[in-house]
């Protein structure tokens, strides 16, 4: 009797052992058998998009390819670079300058590519500096950091550098209201947040030909925290629209002081209005010192304009610049869909995801149909803009991306998944688990008028198991869907490097013909650029000692250089003379306690050198750029501050050495 | 009587036009050399015109270098300095032989042409050997018995490279000239013939 219960008892532990569903899904059920297929790029061959993903704390542009999800390049941007020299040679280090001094780091968290029609157009992709508040400018000519400007009046660049239709603005605003003004205004208790704290959103203006950036205008609002935002399209063209939180306007403890209210806001911007009102000289210049620094391609050195003031529009003097929406809870992501008929706001404790019709928020407006107002900017009703809720999507809303069939793709930190729901209908119509930890996610051109659709890229906060182990600190990584059917099919995990926050992708055909391949030599108007061997040389001013140098395969010249002292300073101008794609040069020299430079085909850089002992140091080139790189090296000699060893630079032809 | 040295007019049009044609060869370049190797997928080449040379002539340099090669500059073939004169005195008897419409002419035409073709390759074949042997004793990369020689025509292996060498739009115009010359020698011998047949029928008596 006891033998047969235990017998049965065995028999019912198997069975739910073997029983199907038992178990978490895991990577052997999710991928079916030809996904490799799907995302195999053959040796040689090119992959279908780019992808620029967001560095998060590394403070730089991560470019992929898909569907491989194979890494190309981490383009510097906020963050210094020592193998490239971006940030350590003398003509870069201006790039980093802001009115706090020289900061060789940031937070970069949303790429977004420039676009011309509301469609992304593959000429530049902005980022923004989350902590020192900056918007960079890439050009993806040469995949170069071609601008940084820093905002005034603001802390934490957070809802930031998302663009209008024509990039004629990209957009910044406080995450953190801060008290403004001189500093006696600035000086006050923390505690004063509701009298004294302010925050504001800044119009940026790209120079279509140069890339330049200027503030066009800052619009002051109530303190609150901003967070995301999405420009209007289509119908909403001429409106920017910003989620915020911390409407209870905490100080202390935001994870319970900050989530007390059921609803925060959605604000939108009439930005016509306010482009109008500044052309009008409505505005006043208030005090905001900044820094905007551009990279001269042409003298291939950085280029700083400080401005003392900025442009400000209060909307207390204008109405119609800004209402708010209420929008549940703490919500995050802002995103309007392809048609530009809808915001969706992602209350990131919300159990909702709540959907604006851009329509009925002009009847709204046009009936002055508000329940209040907030810091003097009228509260539209929520149900009059409502366009409708999803019901139960999942937990923890964050962002939301679109395909061009009227689909939504939102991305649940909470219950890790990718939920995908038709916009018109608010039905959910698919979910496709995440490992693990959603953030950000990206479908190509999905914040645009045109999505191209094919994939959903899912940006992950937590890897855990899914790699090879690594210690404490593991990789980042992200994940390739495939939505191309009805069903979101798992293709691909791929690394990534820093914390990958948003991230944008475009067919690389669009960037392709774009390509910058090398400098050209006779175009390089840097001050000290030598086109040729013959103008190279030595000259000593005071402690300073200038050497124009020039690289080819595979040597310097000159490459002996003798009658350098201690207490000099040598600066290094190092001009690469080729003139053919993928043949930059290194240069580093012993003890250097900068960096290294790589310097590309026609382009002259810098580096700064200071000797600290007496002897003969050596120098040599980093990049294997030849057969005879081995050989592409030289001496310095360096004697007492004292000595009377004639400054001469020489290179040796071998009749001459033998 | 017709003067039956005195080519047909639509003959006289033909060497005409072909005269103008080879003052194209001012303008267009003559010859070209392909180089392909595993690192430059892309490949390079270069053309060579009446009076320089063009193309990725620097980058070929900079490779050479290694090898001991000379650097291509357009004062080393000094060919460069007659040969645009030498294509407009060609087009210019071609002009004279049309107008004077003698059938001699073009039997001249068609030597002097086939002479100046001949040299042309003698020149570049001798400026090739040159440039492939004429090397710098202290060049870094020595091959021993290794000459570097462009091929003239068709395909040669040099070191890592790959070469091609092949006529250029107006190498091709000068062959299609010799061919249209000719067949206009041809189609006049033939017409003659048939003339001469056909007077001879006209008048058996005489």
């Amino acid at each position: 009797m006891t033998a047969a219960l235990l017998g049965a008892a065995g028999v019912a532990f198997l069975a739910i052992n073997t029983m199907p569903g038992c178990k978490p899904n895991t990577t052997k059920t999710m991928v079916t058998g030809d996904a490799a297929s799907k995302v195999y790029v053959k040796p040689g061959t090119h992959d279908e998009f780019y992808n620029f993903v967001s560095g998060g704390f590394s403070g730089q542009l991560a470019v992929y390819g898909l569907p491989s999800g194979r890494l190309f390049r981490e383009i510097p941007v906020f963050s210094v670079d020592p193998e490239s020299g971006y940030g350590y040679s003398e003509e870069t280090k201006g790039m980093l300058m802001t009115s706090y001094g020289f900061i060789p780091w940031d937070d970069s968290h949303h790429p977004e590519l420039s676009q011309s029609n509301g469609v992304p157009d593959g000429k530049w992709c902005f980022i923004n500096g989350n902590n020192t508040p900056r918007i960079a400018l890439v050009d993806l000519g040469t995949f170069r950091t071609k601008s940084i400007i820093e905002i005034p009046n603001s802390a934490g660049n957070h809802s930031s550098p998302f663009t209008t239709g024509n990039s004629e603005y990209v957009v910044a605003g406080t995450r953190f209201s801060v008290p403004m003004g001189d500093d006696a205004s600035r000086d006050v208790s923390i505690k004063t947040y509701k009298e004294n704290f302010k925050g504001n959103v800044s119009f940026i203006h790209p120079d279509p030909e140069s890339g330049r950036m200027s503030i066009a205008f800052q619009i002051a609002t109530p303190g609150v925290n901003f967070d995301l935002s999405h420009a209007g399209k289509g119908p909403s063209e001429g409106w920017f629209f910003f989620s915020c939180y911390n409407t209870e306007q905490a100080y202390s403890l935001l994870e319970v002081n900050a989530s007390q209210r059921d609803k925060d806001f959605i604000m939108a911007v009439n930005w016509k209005l306010a482009e109008q009102l500044a052309k009008d000289g409505k505005g006043k210049r208030v005090p905001g010192k900044h820094y905007s620094n551009w990279w001269n391609e042409e003298t291939h050195s950085a280029e700083t304009t400080v401005y003392e003031d900025v442009l400000q529009l209060d909307p207390k003097d204008h109405p119609g610049l800004l209402y708010f929406m209420p929008c549940p809870k703490s919500p995050h992501g802002c995103d309007v869909d392809p048609t530009g008929k809808y915001i969706v706001g992602s209350g990131k404790l919300a159990a909702l995801i709540p959907v604006f019709s851009f329509e009925k928020i002009q009847q709204a407006i046009a009936a002055n149909d508000v329940e209040g107002d907030f810091g003097g900017i009228p509260v539209l009703k929520y149900e009059s803009v409502l366009h409708g809720e999803v019901k139960k999507p999942g937990l923890g809303p964050l962002h939301t991306e679109f395909d061009a069939n009227g689909n939504a793709y939102t991305s649940f930190f909470v219950s890790s998944e990718i939920v995908k729901w038709n916009v018109e209908k608010l039905e959910v119509v698919d979910r496709v688990p995440t490992y693990y930890s959603i953030g950000h996610l990206c479908v190509p051109g999905g914040d645009s008028k045109q999505p191209w659709g094919k994939y959903v890229i899912a940006y992950n906060k937590i890897t855990k198991d899914r790699y090879l182990p690594t210690g404490p600190e593991l990789t980042q990584s992200a994940q390739l869907y495939s939505i191309e059917g009805d069903k979101m099919e798992l293709l691909l995990d791929f690394p990534t490097t820093g914390e990958p926050h948003y991230a944008q992708a475009i067919p690389a055909e669009l960037v392709k013909p774009r390509e910058v391949k090398f400098f050209k030599i006779e175009e390089n108007k840097h001050p000290f650029v030598a086109k040729g061997e013959k103008e190279t040389r030595v000259e000593r001013r005071g402690k300073e000692v200038h050497v124009w140098m020039t690289t080819i395969r595979s040597h310097f010249a000159p490459d002996n250089i003798e009658g350098v002292k201690l207490g000099d300073e040598v600066y290094f101008h190092v001009t690469n003379l080729e003139q053919d794609w993928d043949v930059p040069h290194g240069f580093a020299i012993k003890g250097a306690a900068n960096a290294e430079l790589l310097i590309m085909p026609g382009e002259t850089q810098t580096l700064k050198w200071i000797p600290t002992r007496v002897g003969v140091w050596p120098m040599y080139c980093t990049d294997f750029c030849s057969a005879l790189h081995q050989e592409m090296q030289g001496y310095v000699r360096v004697s007492p501050a004292n000595s009377n060893v004639p400054l001469e630079a020489y290179t040796l032809s071998v009749d001459a050495e033998l | 009587m017709e003067d039956n040295r005195i080519m047909r007019p639509i003959s006289r049009v033909m060497i005409a036009l072909s005269a103008l044609a080879l003052l194209a060869l001012l303008f267009v370049p003559i010859w070209r050399i392909d180089l392909a190797a595993p690192q430059y997928p892309e490949g390079l080449y270069m053309q060579i015109w009446a009076d320089h040379f063009s193309g990725d002539t620097e980058k070929i340099n900079g490779l050479n270098h290694y090898i001991g090669m000379a650097h291509i500059k357009d004062e080393m073939f000094t060919e460069f300095r007659i040969l645009p004169k030498v294509i407009m005195v060609l087009a210019a008897l071609g002009i004279v032989a049309a107008a004077w419409g003698r059938r001699i002419l073009l039997v001249g035409g068609l030597v002097t042409l086939s002479l100046f073709g001949a040299w042309a390759l003698w020149r570049m074949w001798d400026w090739g050997y040159k440039y492939g042997h004429e090397l710098d004793p202290k060049a870094a990369i020595k091959v021993e018995g290794m000459a570097y020689q462009p091929p003239l025509i068709g395909h040669k292996q040099l070191l890592n490279f790959d070469a091609w060498s092949t006529p250029d739009i107006g190498g091709w115009i000068l062959f299609g000239v010799m061919a249209l010359l000719a067949g206009v020698y041809f189609l006049e011998v033939r017409d003659l013939r048939s003339k001469l047949k056909a007077r001879a029928k006209a008048s058996p008596a005489s």
